[in-house]
């Protein structure tokens, strides 16, 4: 095995060509789990941690945030809870603080597990990832069409993860997941929703119950429509509770070892209900404060 | 290959490690410092806790190479000679350790959170605690002990 430890960006994308037997490394959390358990032998690591811009991000001049691949999620959680709440959340649920201290969302993609904790965020607020090779430079994918299966994503064998463009929230965010325990777990589903208030749309992401993240479009659009945005007035329960029904509707889950298929399915009506009344609460209480 | 980095504040060099090798393997087996415990080699356990340039991080995790030129910290760096810091010293009061496995991870851990956080609150704890496993105590003692440890760096015990 070699280990190749570019120093710049252009160096990392010129390894990434020649040698497609790497495997990009960047925060460890997932490839050396692979490596210390012997289910991987790749012929060369391509060390990602040298290259100063995959940490950092910076709002660029229309005030997208360009969130480098390997920021992590502790900095995340800390510099932009208030510029992407949703993202904030869900990183909020990422592993422990060890692992936030090392992961980031460019592994979530690397990955792409469906039970990976940022997808949904993703997916919901229309992320777009960018992405690199050396022969035909910088190609940006919605995050929506990165997906492909389980484990799988659009990234071509010479193309390294950049950054996630992100908008800033437009409304109020929340994300939800379903685990064991508050810490270290892998989600049996998670959920996260994200209303564009001044453009009545409702953005929403499902998590680990379908080979890949998936947005229920149906029940984005029935909340865009059933939403009392004029009033703002308390959220019908029988509109909550039929956005959860058609969350649940678009899953397409299975039976596994952390849960059944109709416990998910369950699971995300409770948390399509849940987190679409909290997110309305937060945009009526902002609204009384202007 | 070879990898040059500094641990506990010396240079330290490894030689024939492996490219796909742990922080924490060449921590134990190469440069003597077998207080990094190994565990669970996923991340799950946090016995393996040690600092890289300041940040607390499951050692099993990085990869040797990576450490190249950088800075690690393990319970080992933790004492100042024969003087513990207060938060060993707590551990053994509070008689939060017992089979002492998960011991130097949570000494680590329970470390930089003080650093950052001088008085946590006791959910700033567990969370903060919520990856460093322990199977004997409960942790209950391990509360006790990083509670009175926060008090005395403050200056308040």
């Amino acid at each position: 095995m070699d280990f190749l430890r570019p120093a710049t960006w252009a160096e990392a994308l010129t390894a990434r060509a020649e040698r497609p037997d790497a495997v990009p490394i960047a925060g460890g959390t997932d490839v050396m789990v692979e490596l210390n358990f012997d289910r991987r032998r790749p012929g060369a690591l391509l060390d990602l941690n040298r290259i100063p811009a995959l940490r950092q991000w910076t709002p660029d001049s229309g005030g997208t945030i360009r969130l480098g691949a390997s920021v992590p999620y502790t900095r995340i959680i800390d510099e932009l809870r208030t510029d992407l709440p949703g993202l904030a959340m869900a990183s909020r649920t990422v592993g422990s603080p060890q692992i936030r201290n090392r992961g980031g969302v460019g592994g979530n993609l690397g990955a792409a597990s469906p039970a990976g904790d940022t997808h949904p965020v993703l997916v919901a607020t229309d992320a777009v990832i960018e992405v690199e090779s050396a022969e035909r430079g910088v190609r940006t994918i919605p995050a929506t069409e990165f997906y492909l299966g389980v484990k799988r994503n659009a990234l071509a064998p010479d193309e390294l993860i950049k950054a996630v463009l992100l908008a800033p929230a437009k409304g109020p965010q929340q994300f939800s997941k379903i685990g064991t325990r508050n810490a270290m777990v892998i989600a049996v589903c998670s959920f996260a929703v994200a209303l564009d208030v001044a453009a009545r749309k409702v953005g929403a992401g499902i998590g680990s119950a379908a080979p890949t993240p998936r947005r229920p479009f149906e029940a984005e659009l029935f909340a865009a429509d059933a939403l009392p945005w004029d009033s703002r007035a308390d959220l019908d329960p029988r509109i909550a509770t039929r956005f959860g029904e058609l969350v649940a509707a678009a899953a397409a889950p299975i039976d596994d070892v952390r849960g059944t298929a109709a416990y998910r399915r369950h699971a995300l009506s409770v948390m399509g209900r849940r987190t679409l009344t909290w997110a309305w609460r937060e945009h009526q209480s902002s609204e009384e404060l202007t | 290959m070879r990898v040059t980095f500094t641990v506990n504040g010396r240079r330290a060099e490894a030689d024939d490690v492996w490219e796909g090798e742990s922080l924490l393997y060449v921590l134990r087996e190469r440069v003597g410092l077998p207080g990094s415990k190994n565990a669970c080699e996923q991340g799950e356990c946090g016995s393996c806790t040690v600092y890289l340039d300041d940040v607390p991080v499951c050692s099993c995790l990085v990869a040797a190479g990576q450490v190249q030129d950088r800075e690690v910290r393990t319970v080992e760096g933790l004492a100042d000679g024969d003087e513990l810091d207060p938060v060993q010293a707590c551990f053994i009061k509070a008689g939060a350790v017992q089979c002492g496995f998960c011991t130097p991870g949570l000494l680590v851990q329970a470390h930089a959170l003080i650093e950052h956080n001088p008085a946590p609150t006791d959910p700033e704890i567990r969370e903060a605690l919520a990856g460093n496993l322990c199977r004997c105590t409960g942790y209950e003692k391990i509360l006790d002990a990083v509670r009175e440890a926060a008090a005395i760096k403050a200056g308040v015990a």
